[in-house]
């Protein structure tokens, strides 16, 4: 009898702690971050990207996969800066997993590490979109990827002091080879300075930051907002005067806008990855920017 | 910063000869010494000035790589310098005494009905109806508006509150709970006044579901929805995919209860809930919830009922979305099967009778801010006998059943129009009826449950 007892204990215990094969469970909100943690990790995290490349990150249901994946995460590692704020809260709720609630060590907010642009100087539901602390598509400049790299891994070895020397030193791993890619990035990228270009959303101000690209229009008149036809017509008239080389928009977003635009100024629309999965090419973090700059190199010379 | 400095070294200089001046008297040696003193002295502030001016552009240096570099310092810079600085800090808010302030929203919702018959004569044939769950009003009216307040309130606990505003200008206080948030092992306790989490529409606030009104069933059995004061417990097993189970235990005030029967704790409750995703594109939840109420002397309309409820609800909510992103187009049908029986005395007549009903739905966002709706629910209920023939209990042979149509239209995730239209054959008599309302949302960036 004892025996049994102590037996269907073992098992219970065994079923509870089920999750704990890897060190570290990881919740990364985007393929970006589930990738990053790969690299610095790798064995030693079970990753779950809550996620895909072709998904708007603002507009995610806080489905019932979701709550079971972050009911046994030790960490979240996620964009910040409001980007997830349309469901990441609602999942932190129904999980009911203080290791990961906000301000907990295994909450990660990527944009806190990083100097956010666009951060908007009067804060009304009336401008659109705007996010409070600034604009969070932070991974369109792979340099912050390095900052939030060291960032990242300095959490991991706060959570799992166990395997803090691995974390280390995947991290001046991955930091060597993210420097030597950067350089030949920066190199490949050299004919895309100065290139004026049209964005559909306003999500590309790092990238445009890092390569020197010039943004002409962003086809929403606010973030989040469609165009009207008076505003395309508006645009079609900008561009007419000041052309630009292509109109740039994440693999996700709808290509109405984009297309209407391309057809009548005879500008090149063109679909980046945005983050790993936006493409077939984008599978890894170093794939995503050779994809990137391959394909902003190729609109830029048509 | 040339200029700067020759200035210094004059203030400087004309400094040591200050203090110089009353050692005129002392002898050569002692000038020569005084002068000797001078030149290193001036040859320190030299040298302590070169090493500040490149201290200083060190500084700008960093600064430069710092902020968001411009093209033009990187493209040319050499990899060395693309390395990034180690973050800053940021600059923590200030702090004043409303920094500690709860989040706050607003819901607001108008509404313009039009109706074949006057709704507050428009019943359901076989069913006693709570006050709540009549029909939209003629005209135009303002919605119901909620007003909500949430904090944590320590490392323990968060705290919500959601008042709500009737049209006849009353306020009440619809949820105002506690709720834990650090039980360890996936537990979830919740104490106060709030929505119990039966069914699947139940705990959802009514401007969050997707049509205007509650379907039959939820009108007929839960006074539209269930609410209490009471408490809950949760525990979410730590498996793969989602699996939930929850009990709880009310004070039993509101319909079906009444009458906070058992000493203020007549209503109690069980569910469990899973949920997953099928593959990339959609997901579903699932669900099996029993309420058991208890009405003691409970007053509808002067229909007196003295008697258990017990209530089993079947909930299942499939959604969809092309590439798993609803922002384009998404589609999500969900129906629900509702198997009552309620026992007791009815107007003094001993009662034991059976209902039934469902409900199917199914709304598709046909393009970014559209979408289009369709909604069926029927109910089912014994006989009667004999002794209450006329009464509210008696459906006169008619089968309940409403087919509702809906149009809805955002201006973005804050704005909603939406018109419904209902061929509401509940009653005996038929009756059409055209709802079109509002729903904004103002204030703190609610994020919705699936």
């Amino acid at each position: 009898m004892r025996k049994s007892i102590f037996a269907a204990a073992t098992l219970l215990c065994g079923l509870l702690s089920q999750p704990a094969f890897a060190d570290l469970s990881v919740f990364a909100c985007e393929p970006e971050w589930g990738a990053l943690t790969a690299e610095l990790a790798g064995d030693k995290a079970s990753i779950y990207t809550a996620t895909t490349g072709m998904q708007d990150p603002h507009q995610i249901q806080a489905r019932p996969s979701l709550i079971a994946k972050a009911r046994s995460a030790d960490i979240t590692v996620c964009t910040g800066a409001e980007l997830e704020v349309g469901w990441l809260p609602m999942v932190l709720q129904q999980a009911s997993n203080s290791k990961i609630a906000s301000g907990a060590p295994g909450s990660f907010e990527a944009a806190r590490f990083v100097t956010l642009l666009e951060v908007p100087s009067r804060l009304d539901r009336a401008e659109g979109d705007v996010h409070a602390s600034g604009n969070p598509h932070i991974q369109t400049d792979p340099r912050n990827i390095l900052i939030v790299a060291k960032a990242l891994s300095d959490r991991f070895a706060e959570l799992d002091g166990a395997n803090a020397a691995t974390y280390a030193s995947r991290y001046a791993d991955f930091s060597a080879r993210w420097t030597v890619a950067l350089a030949k990035w920066q190199a490949a990228a050299a004919p895309l300075k100065g290139v004026p270009i049209a964005v559909q959303h306003a999500g590309w101000v790092y990238m445009i930051n890092w390569l020197g690209l010039k943004q002409i229009v962003v086809l929403e008149p606010k973030p989040g907002v469609p165009a009207s036809s008076g505003y395309l017509a508006q645009i079609l008239s900008t561009l007419e005067r000041t052309p630009a080389k292509m109109i740039i928009r994440a693999a996700y977003q709808d290509d109405r806008a984009s297309t209407f635009v391309s057809e009548r100024t005879k500008i090149p629309a063109l679909a980046l990855p945005f983050t790993i999965g936006g493409s077939n090419e984008a599978k890894d973090l170093f794939s995503l920017y050779d994809d990137t700059i391959k394909r902003l190199l190729a609109g830029a010379k048509s | 910063m040339r200029a700067s400095r020759s200035l210094l070294l004059a203030a400087s200089v004309a400094c040591a000869t200050s203090i110089a001046l009353p050692a005129f008297a002392a002898d050569e040696s002692d000038l020569s010494g005084l002068r000797q003193e001078m030149k290193s002295l001036r040859d320190d502030y030299e040298r302590k000035i070169q090493e500040l001016e490149k201290r200083l552009k060190a500084a700008e240096d960093k600064a430069t790589l710092a902020v968001p570099p411009s093209a033009e310092s990187t493209m040319s810079a050499p990899v060395a310098q693309a390395e990034p600085p180690p973050p800053v800090p940021k600059a923590s808010a200030p702090v004043s005494a409303n920094a500690f302030n709860p989040a706050v929203s607003v819901i607001l919702n108008g509404a313009y009905g039009v109706s074949q018959r006057d709704p507050s004569s428009v019943g359901i044939a076989g069913f006693i109806l709570d006050e709540e769950a009549g029909l939209q009003d003629r005209g135009f009216s303002l919605g119901e508006s909620e007003i909500s307040l949430s904090a944590n309130v320590d490392h323990a606990f968060f705290a919500n509150v959601v008042l709500a505003v009737g049209n006849d200008d009353s306020i009440g206080v619809e949820e105002g709970y506690i709720q834990t948030t650090d039980l360890p092992w996936g537990f979830t306790v919740k104490a106060g006044r709030f929505f119990s989490g039966i069914g699947y529409l139940n705990e959802k606030h009514a401007h969050a579901w997707e049509f205007s009104d509650a379907p039959l069933p939820y009108r007929a059995m839960l006074g539209n929805q269930y609410g209490d004061d009471g408490i809950q417990a949760r525990w979410l097993a730590p498996t793969d995919f989602f699996l939930e189970f929850g009990a709880e235990w009310f004070r039993g005030d509101a319909f079906p209860a009444g009458g906070a029967d058992d000493n203020g704790a007549g209503t109690v409750s069980a569910f469990v809930r899973a949920g997953d995703d099928l593959d990339e594109e959609s997901s579903f939840l699932v669900s099996a919830s029993y309420l058991r109420t208890k009405a003691d002397n409970r007053d509808t309309d002067g229909d007196v009922f003295t008697g258990t409820d017990d209530l089993l609800i079947a909930s299942l909510i499939y959604k969809w979305a092309p590439n798993g992103n609803p922002v384009e187009t998404n589609l999500s049908l969900s129906g629900e099967y509702f198997f009552g029986r309620e026992e007791g005395t009815f107007n003094a007549v001993p009662v034991d009778y059976d209902r039934s009903g469902f409900y199917v739905q199914g709304v598709y966002q046909f393009m970014p801010r559209w979408r289009i709706g369709v909604r069926y629910s029927e109910l089912q209920t014994d006989g009667v006998p004999l002794a209450l023939a006329g009464s509210a209990l008696d459906d006169f042979g008619h089968t309940p059943q409403a087919l509702t149509g809906l149009l809805e239209y955002r201006t973005s995730e804050f704005g909603r129009f939406r018109a419904q239209y209902t061929l509401d054959d509940a009653d005996v008599q038929s009756n059409n009826e055209f709802v079109f309302t509002y729903t904004v949302a103002i204030g703190a960036h609610g994020a919705h449950s699936f």
